[in-house]
């Protein structure tokens, strides 16, 4: 039987300092409090700090997650030391290049940006080595035709530096789902999950954007009208920009459990002979940008939720060599499942492992919630990679395989720190996939395993969560150390 | 101690959900008038 197996990830980032303001809590806070909007642009990163932030460095995958334990905190005061823009597995993109990837994602001209600015960021992105075959990079606009748009209450202020460069338009005069804000938040998924794709496919596992046959997006963004609101099909719209032109797909919801769906219906269908590769791809959340910006006002550090995040994973048939996707062990949470720590894990990472005759402490390391501790402690929130981790352990010490006393031990070599920006589906196991990747094959580890959680209850139509897990482990045909 | 109390209960999901406290607390004798679950980061 043909085996999946993941043949490349890549992770990028955007940084997008000005779009801070039109996430959905400054958006609702900013108006309601005298000065918030100056305090605001006086916390926003430069885009040389963002890429000196350790963290963001980890995502790119410059620096291994586990390194973070070594850096000075808090991690925003001690910079990596000749950080670079590009990482294996992806970038840090400046704002004004990805305006003008967003610019060639859209479509309906509905994103408009001043003629001078436009031709500058054509010509960077023309000179950036993935990107220079970019369409749609023409059509600049007056500045005053910006503002008379901007004037009529049809569109959202685009800003660069503070200053106005453009703006997005509404889509139309009514629909609610076709507002600005929503196209915005549509057109950033679209052009930083092409971003990853681009990477994964000119770069990282390089391969013919034409032999990939099917694409499954994994964001959480509803893309649609009034009368289908989340209609969806934000895949073949990446896939198209990428020129992905033998590709169809379709998008996958289960919040940011999602891409741990996605992986697991990706592997049962390279397996099914179905499809040969499949790309999966996720945008970054624009709604969640600046989710705690006040709470790191208070504390006069820099806006940390200042960066949009793009993920792409290659999924394939066996090639002898990338890591294999356990299909004979997918965890997952059963509707009939109770929603304790306790009940979630056995379900999702012990039932699994019973089927493997794996014991909890036989995976390697695990990739479960990612998201940055320094933005949600600094905010009063948990520390979730570790509550999560500790839950683990406190099971495989409740199942005897680790003592009470070792439980600290199993999260430093089981676990890592969260290296995530808080975008939801973004920071959820999956941007420890190039890490894992590279781990088994380098022969650092045996095997990872993902585990995915999705807050589904936020929708109003369950009080259910859910949970999916996805083992990989080192390809058979190595085994015997080559 | 919670008998005949009535309780509103937040959870968490990296912590402890709604219904997984609701249980608890309506074995213990309470009234559970509200349970919900949010995502904190």
């Amino acid at each position: 039987m043909m085996r999946a197996v993941v043949k490349g990830a890549a992770s990028i980032l955007a940084h997008t300092p000005d779009l801070v303001l039109l996430g959905s809590k400054p958006t609702r806070e900013i108006p309601r409090f005298d000065g918030l909007r100056d305090e605001c642009m006086a916390h926003l990163r430069s885009h040389e700090e963002a890429v000196a932030y350790a963290p963001n460095q980890a995502f790119i995958g410059s620096i291994r997650p586990d390194r973070l334990a070594d850096v000075g905190k808090p991690w925003y005061e001690h910079p990596i030391e000749g950080a670079a823009r590009e990482g294996p597995y992806g970038e840090i993109m400046p704002e004004d290049e990805f305006y003008g990837l967003m610019k060639a994602a859209d479509v309906f001209d509905l994103i408009w940006l001043e003629e001078g600015f436009l031709s500058r960021v054509a010509a960077k992105l023309q000179g950036h080595p993935l990107l220079g075959d970019l369409a749609g990079l023409e059509g600049g606009k007056a500045i005053s035709e910006v503002e008379e748009k901007l004037d009529r209450g049809e569109a959202l202020p685009l800003n660069f530096n503070g200053e106005l460069v453009g703006c997005v338009c509404r889509a139309h005069e009514e629909d609610e789902d076709l507002r600005a804000e929503v196209i915005l938040e549509g057109l950033a998924v679209k052009a930083s999950a092409f971003l990853a794709l681009r990477h994964l496919l000119a770069r990282v596992s390089p391969t013919d954007p034409r032999d990939v046959d099917y694409l499954l997006d994994f964001g959480e963004e509803a893309i649609g009208d009034r009368y289908q609101r989340g209609g969806g099909n934000m895949a073949k719209a990446v896939g198209e920009m990428a020129g992905c032109l033998n590709a169809s797909g379709a998008d996958v919801k289960a919040f940011c459990c999602a891409p741990m769906h996605a992986i697991a219906s990706a592997a049962a269908l390279i397996q099914a002979g179905i499809f040969k590769e499949i790309a999966l791809v996720g945008g970054g959340s624009l709604a969640k940008l600046g989710m705690k910006f006040q709470f790191h006002i208070k504390k006069d550090m820099p806006i940390l939720e200042d960066v949009l995040g793009g993920i792409a994973i290659l999924v394939g048939e066996d090639d002898g060599v990338s890591p294999v996707i356990r299909t004979d062990a997918i965890g997952m949470h059963r509707i009939c499942a109770g929603s304790s720590a306790r009940e979630v894990y056995e379900e999702v990472v012990v039932k699994p492992l019973d089927k493997l005759g794996k014991r909890i402490i036989d995976i390697d390391k695990y990739a479960t919630e990612f998201h940055n501790p320094e933005v949600t402690v600094s905010a009063g929130r948990p520390d979730t990679p570790l509550i999560n981790y500790r839950a683990l352990g406190a099971l495989a010490a409740l199942r005897g395989e680790i003592g009470r006393g070792e439980i600290d031990d199993f999260v430093r070599k089981h676990g890592m720190p969260g290296f995530s920006p808080t975008q939801g589906h973004i920071p959820s196991a999956i941007p420890f996939m190039g890490h894992a990747r590279d781990m088994i094959m380098g022969g650092e580890i045996e095997n990872a395993m993902f585990v995915g959680k999705g807050s589904l209850f936020l929708a109003r139509m369950t009080n259910l969560s859910d949970g999916v897990s996805v083992i990989l482990e080192r390809n058979p045909a190595l085994k015997g150390g080559d | 101690m919670f008998a005949g109390k009535n309780v509103v209960a937040f959870g968490e999901r990296d912590g402890v959900q709604g219904p997984a406290i609701a249980k608890c607390l309506t074995a213990a004798g309470a009234n559970v008038v509200f349970a919900v679950t949010e995502c904190v980061v």
